[in-house]
Order: C-alpha cells, then sequence, then structure tokens
C-alpha cells in the first residue's frame, strides 16, 4: 500500500500539514506578541531589586517567537506535504467535538445535570443510532449518580439550572 | 539505615489504618479503570480526583491518587494484551508482544507477566525510595535558591533535549507553558499580568485544568479519528496458568535486572514511564538471545517494557518528593498536589512531615501487592467494559473531564478552557509538538521564576550567583549541555556528510 504524493487512491480530501503547521505556528506568534506587549507595560528590565514583573514573560515571549519562526522557516522549504487530516477522519473528529462544546455551553444555561443528561441522549441516539427507551437509563443515570456523589456525599456543589431552581434545589 | 527502617514501620502503622486500606482499593481500582479507558490516563486520572482530595488529610490523599497511579500503571497492561490498544501512552511497548501472544492463545501467560513484571519494577523503585530518598533529601538541605532553580533549569532543558529533531516544537510547547503559568497576579510585585481587563483570568491557567483538557480531550478527539470498535482477545486467568508463568519468569531475572536499572534511571532523571518502557524494550531486543523473535510473542518482550515503566513511575516519586522535580507527568500532577495541599517538597518535607513521607512509602509496598492481586483476579471485567460501545463510553468520558475540570476551581470558565486544551492538545499530537514540556513549564513555572528571582535578590543582580559554587555550577552547566546536545548531535551528522546515506530497502 503506498502512496505517492498527490495521488490519493480513495480521491478523498485532504488538509496538508504544512498548512496547519503554519496556522499553529502563527497562532503561537500571535500570542508572543501578546506576551511581549504585556511585558512592556510592566516594564521588562532591572529593578533596584531583582527583574521587573515583565522581565519573565518578556524574555518567554521571545524565545517561543523565534522557535516559531524557525518552525515557519522548516515548513516552507519542507519538500513534502503530508497529510494532516482526511476528510473522512475530521468528519468523525468533530462529530465528538462540537456536541462536546454545545454541551459546555448547555451547562452555563441548563446546569450540569440538565446538560449531561441531554448531551448523553443526545450523543447515543445519534451516534450510537440506540432508541430513545434503550438511552435513557444511561442519560438519566449517570446525571443522578454523579449529583448523589458530588452534591450529596462529597458536598461539591455542580452548577444547577432552572430545573433545580424549579425542584426546590 | 536502621532509622529509616524505623520510620518505615512507622509508615506502615499508618498505611494499614482501615480508612487507609480502602482509599487504597479504591484507588487502584479507579486506577485500573482509567488505565484502561482511552481519554483517561494516569495524569489525567489524577487531575481529576485530585480536587475531591480536598478534603482529606493531604497522607490519606496522596495515598488514593499514588494508588491510581500504581492501579494506571497495571491497567495499561490490559488493553495493550487483549486488544492491541495501549491504555497508557507506557503501554504502547506492552502491545509489540504482548498482543501477539494473546493472539497465539498465550492471552493469560502474557498479562500474568506483564503484571508481576510491573509489580517487580515497582518493589525495586521502591526499595531504592526507601533508602535513598532520606540521603538525597540530606543532600538538598544545603540548596539555597539558586541550587533549585539550577536543578529546575536542568528539568528543562533535558526535557527539550529528549526531544531530538523537534527541539523548536519543544521550546515553543515549553514556552507556552512558561507563558501560561505567569499569566495572573504576580505574587513579588502585586501586579497583573495578561489578564487584560478580565476577571476570569485573574486565577491563571491552571496545570489541571490544562492537563485534563490536554491530555483527555485531546486524546478522546485522536481516537476519534478511526472511529474506535474495541474488538479483542477473551481471556480469563486461572490460578494454574499464574503459577506457571511465575515460574517461567526467572529466567529472565536479567532482563529484569536491566529494565529495573533503566526505569529507575530514567524515573529519577526526568523522563517517565513511557520513555523507560520504549528504551527496555529496545535495549532487550538488542541483547537478547531471542532478540529477533521480539515482535512475534516473546514473553521477555513483554517483560522489559513492563517492569521499566513501572520502576519509572514509582522512582519518579524520588525527585518529586526530596527536591520537588517530577519525573513523570503524573509526578507533575501529584506535585501540584503537595503544593495545593500546603506540604512543600524538599528536605524539610522529609523532617517535619515523616508522617506523610513514610506513610506514602509504606503505601507503595502495600498498594503494589494489594493491586497485584487486584489485577490478576479482575482481569475479565476490564474487558467486558471495553466491550461497552464507543457511543456511550465517550461521552460519558467527557462528562467526566467537565465535572473534573469544574471542580478544581468552582468555576465554569475551566470547562471552557478544558475544552481550549483539548483542542491544542489534538492539534499539537498530531503536528508532533511534545506535550510533557508544557505540562512541566506550567508546574513548575512559578516556582521556577520565583526561585530565580530570589536568587537574584541574593546576588543583588548577577547572573554570576548561578556559577559561585561548584555545585550550582555543575548543574547549570550540565543543564547548558542537555540543552545543546541535539543540535552538537546535529551539526556533527551534518559534518559527517551525507553522501547519499543508502537506505537499503528490503522487499
Amino acid at each position: 500500500m503506498d502512496e505517492q504524493g498527490g495521488a490519493q487512491p480513495e480521491g478523498e480530501r485532504e488538509i496538508g500539514t504544512r498548512a496547519v503547521e503554519l496556522a499553529t505556528a502563527l497562532v503561537v506568534l500571535a500570542f508572543s506578541a501578546l506576551l511581549i506587549v504585556d511585558s512592556v507595560r510592566l516594564g521588562f528590565g532591572w529593578a533596584a531589586d531583582g527583574p521587573e514583573p515583565g522581565f519573565y514573560p518578556f524574555y518567554v515571549g521571545l524565545f517561543m517567537a523565534a522557535a516559531a519562526l524557525v518552525i515557519v522557516g522548516q515548513q516552507l522549504v519542507a519538500a513534502t506535504d503530508p497529510p494532516f487530516v482526511k476528510a473522512s477522519e475530521l468528519r468523525r473528529v468533530l462529530a465528538m467535538l462540537v456536541p462536546s462544546l454545545v454541551y459546555v455551553g448547555a451547562i452555563y444555561v441548563l446546569g450540569l445535570y440538565v446538560a449531561s443528561a441531554l448531551f448523553l441522549l443526545a450523543f447515543m441516539m445519534w451516534q450510537g443510532r440506540y432508541s430513545l427507551l434503550k438511552s435513557l437509563p444511561v442519560a438519566l443515570g449517570i446525571p443522578v449518580a454523579t449529583f448523589l456523589l458530588f452534591d450529596v456525599w462529597f458536598q461539591v456543589p455542580l452548577p444547577k439550572g432552572p430545573l433545580e431552581a424549579f425542584l426546590g434545589f | 539505615m536502621i532509622e529509616n527502617l524505623a520510620n518505615l514501620i512507622g509508615g506502615f502503622a499508618i498505611a494499614l489504618t482501615a480508612q487507609n486500606l480502602l482509599l487504597m482499593m479504591i484507588g487502584i481500582l479507579l486506577g485500573v479503570l482509567i488505565g484502561v479507558l482511552p481519554g483517561l490516563g494516569g495524569a489525567n486520572g489524577v487531575a481529576i480526583l485530585l480536587p475531591l482530595t480536598f478534603t482529606m488529610s493531604p497522607t490519606s490523599a496522596i495515598i488514593m491518587l499514588s494508588c491510581i497511579y500504581w492501579g494506571a500503571l497495571f491497567g495499561g497492561a490490559i488493553t495493550s494484551v487483549l486488544f492491541n490498544i495501549p491504555g497508557e501512552p507506557w503501554s504502547v511497548a506492552t502491545t509489540f508482544d504482548g498482543y501477539p501472544m494473546a493472539q497465539q492463545g498465550k492471552a493469560a501467560e502474557a498479562l500474568t507477566a506483564a503484571f508481576t513484571s510491573s509489580f517487580v519494577g515497582a518493589l525495586a523503585a521502591t526499595i531504592m525510595i526507601t533508602f535513598l530518598a532520606p540521603v538525597v533529601a540530606g543532600f538538598a538541605l544545603r540548596f539555597g535558591p539558586p541550587e533549585f532553580f539550577a536543578v529546575q533549569l536542568l528539568t528543562f532543558c533535558s526535557f527539550v533535549g529528549m526531544n531530538r529533531g523537534k527541539v523548536a516544537k519543544a521550546i515553543v510547547a515549553m514556552m507556552l507553558g512558561f507563558g501560561l503559568a505567569s499569566v495572573g497576579l504576580d505574587t513579588v510585585s502585586g501586579q497583573l499580568r495578561m489578564t487584560f481587563g478580565s476577571t476570569e483570568l485573574l486565577r491563571g491557567f491552571d496545570f489541571l485544568i490544562a492537563v485534563i483538557g490536554l491530555f483527555g480531550i485531546g486524546e478522546i478527539l485522536v481516537s476519534m479519528e478511526e472511529g474506535l470498535a474495541f474488538k479483542g482477545v477473551k481471556a480469563r486467568i486461572s490460578p494454574v496458568v499464574v503459577l506457571k508463568t511465575w515460574a517461567l519468569l526467572p529466567r529472565y531475572w536479567f532482563t529484569s535486572l536491566r529494565a529495573i536499572l533503566i526505569g529507575c534511571w530514567m524515573g529519577v532523571t526526568p523522563g517517565g514511564a513511557t520513555p523507560a518502557s520504549f528504551m527496555s524494550y529496545g535495549v532487550a531486543r538488542r541483547i537478547s538471545k531471542n532478540g529477533d523473535k521480539f515482535g512475534t510473542g516473546q514473553i521477555e518482550g513483554v517483560v522489559a517494557p513492563e517492569t521499566a515503566a513501572h520502576a519509572a513511575g514509582t522512582a519518579a516519586l524520588l525527585p518529586m518528593l526530596t527536591l520537588g522535580i517530577p519525573g513523570s507527568p503524573t509526578a507533575a500532577v501529584l506535585l501540584g498536589g503537595l503544593l495545593i495541599w500546603g506540604l512543600q517538597p524538599g528536605p524539610l518535607l522529609f523532617v517535619e512531615q515523616k508522617e506523610f513521607i513514610w506513610g506514602l512509602i509504606a503505601s507503595i509496598y502495600l498498594g503494589n501487592i494489594v493491586g497485584l492481586l487486584i489485577v490478576l483476579t479482575t482481569v475479565p471485567w476490564w474487558a467486558a467494559i471495553l466491550r461497552i460501545p464507543f457511543s456511550i463510553i465517550a461521552p460519558v468520558i467527557i462528562v467526566v473531564c467537565a465535572i473534573g475540570a469544574y471542580s478544581v476551581h468552582n468555576a465554569l470558565f475551566d470547562v471552557v478552557l478544558m475544552m481550549a486544551f483539548g483542542v491544542i492538545g489534538y492539534v499539537f499530537r498530531k503536528l508532533g509538538y511534545p506535550l510533557a514540556p508544557m505540562v512541566l513549564a506550567l508546574v513548575l513555572g512559578d516556582m521556577a521564576e520565583a526561585a530565580f528571582r530570589q536568587s537574584m535578590l541574593m546576588s543583588q543582580g548577577s547572573l554570576g550567583i548561578f556559577f559561585s559554587n561548584p555545585l550550582v555550577g555543575s548543574i547549570v552547566a550540565l543543564a547548558l549541555v542537555l540543552l545543546f546536545w541535539p543540535l552538537i548531535g546535529a551539526l556533527r551528522e551534518r559534518m559527517r556528510g551525507a553522501p547519499a546515506a543508502p537506505v537499503a530497502t528490503k522487499g
């Protein structure tokens, strides 16, 4: 099974590594710019009793930028551009990532327990293709168990939403 | 020496209380579960459960957390052997010979060999800790801020130097960790750094959130590419098989000894269980008489990596307790725990907190014995768990991670951060950015900066303090050598010329 650069037997779309490497390096450069800018505000030289607060982040930012530029250089002269991720793989990853992000957002509005129940339910029914009846035990069981474990036993309150308020918690 | 043994016996008295024994068993069971499930790794699992231990005494807490670590060290082998899927990074090498053995119907032998080797490695490392730790701690009493900074510098440089061929990425990862560590309140000057007016960022970035995101969410995202489906070999360990395998193992005592040495070395000098397992496998393959049969199901190929990995994982506690230098990512999380509980690692810990230290060391002995027994008897259950479809396990793991991230500071923002770190973890893993330097920098960054500034205060701003005495000077020199080693190596290779290095292609 060999892959010549360019000839993809399945004809599947891919994202090249070079693009991702460059994008990542750019983000790193942006972060180092943030570090340097704030360090300049704080002062990055020597005060009377040692380094100023900005000294440390300034050089961290500097080293980071230098290393990121090296990576950019490496990528620009690179001979090959192996695939970073295939379309099918990316689809599967996004199928996990996007619902998780929605879940986190839902926690803000609905509280952790309700959000978790809906997340589990949705995931099992959509990805696992289980029927509503089969998904409910897990989708309800886990949040209830978690509630008993955390709110009751460990006394660690987890974020709650309108439903719990309605039930009087 | 006698004093150490007396302390150890005292430690057993602490470890053998009902509460601590219970926590030990819970820890081991959780650890094996974590070791078996993808997405919940040793470092990550300990990070999630750390906040739950706030209500316990530090001694009980560290007993449970370290038992989770031992459980994970044992558990990673189960999926490696039965499913050819390493449950932990340090079990990858175990798949090379473990899974072929399972395919040949020798799964029980492979698992017994793996667990027993782990136990032997851990035991050896624990004995080393028992006798060496007080010595190192005594030695560390001579350390002042410059020496501590030098040792931390050594750690950072060796982490960079370990990544030959990826030096730029290792530096980026590490600097990123330092940068994130410096966000928030600067305790020395009272100034706010890089918060840009946001109250959420006032707290700074917690290494626990980063670990859960990078190692947990990131791992799941990477696994999703393949669309995981666990199909594995069935195994049931009967006592007969155990005894027969135990009769076989002494034949490989030399391999074990070598693996123990490699493991202890890699645990004490920052490296960890993962590099230890690979190195041990590679060395064993080169030296052994059956070397060329490695990969086809040689029991020696299971003994070597498992002994080394577990020895390294245990040995990593030595520098963590005595010098505050974590020898592995999981030890880094445990170190963070120590700091949270208000315990300062280092020589004073051995003097002022004898109960804690020796209770912990005694629990390592006990934990490994209990762990071995538990793991030998419960293999079928773990295998069954993995047959639960991924569409159920994956979201459950995400929920667990979210709860873990939230419970650190009771801040929902941390859960959002966790997801961000998860994406970073996914991209970094695929691009080959090493994650360990970043975690290390996040945990040690503040300490290293503090040590640096204190040293500068002592020397009135002169960098010469780092060369002011032979101890500091030699450590710093070693650090610089380790940092530039890969560059020197690359230059030498290039100078030897690359006259079309012909790679012999075998069919």
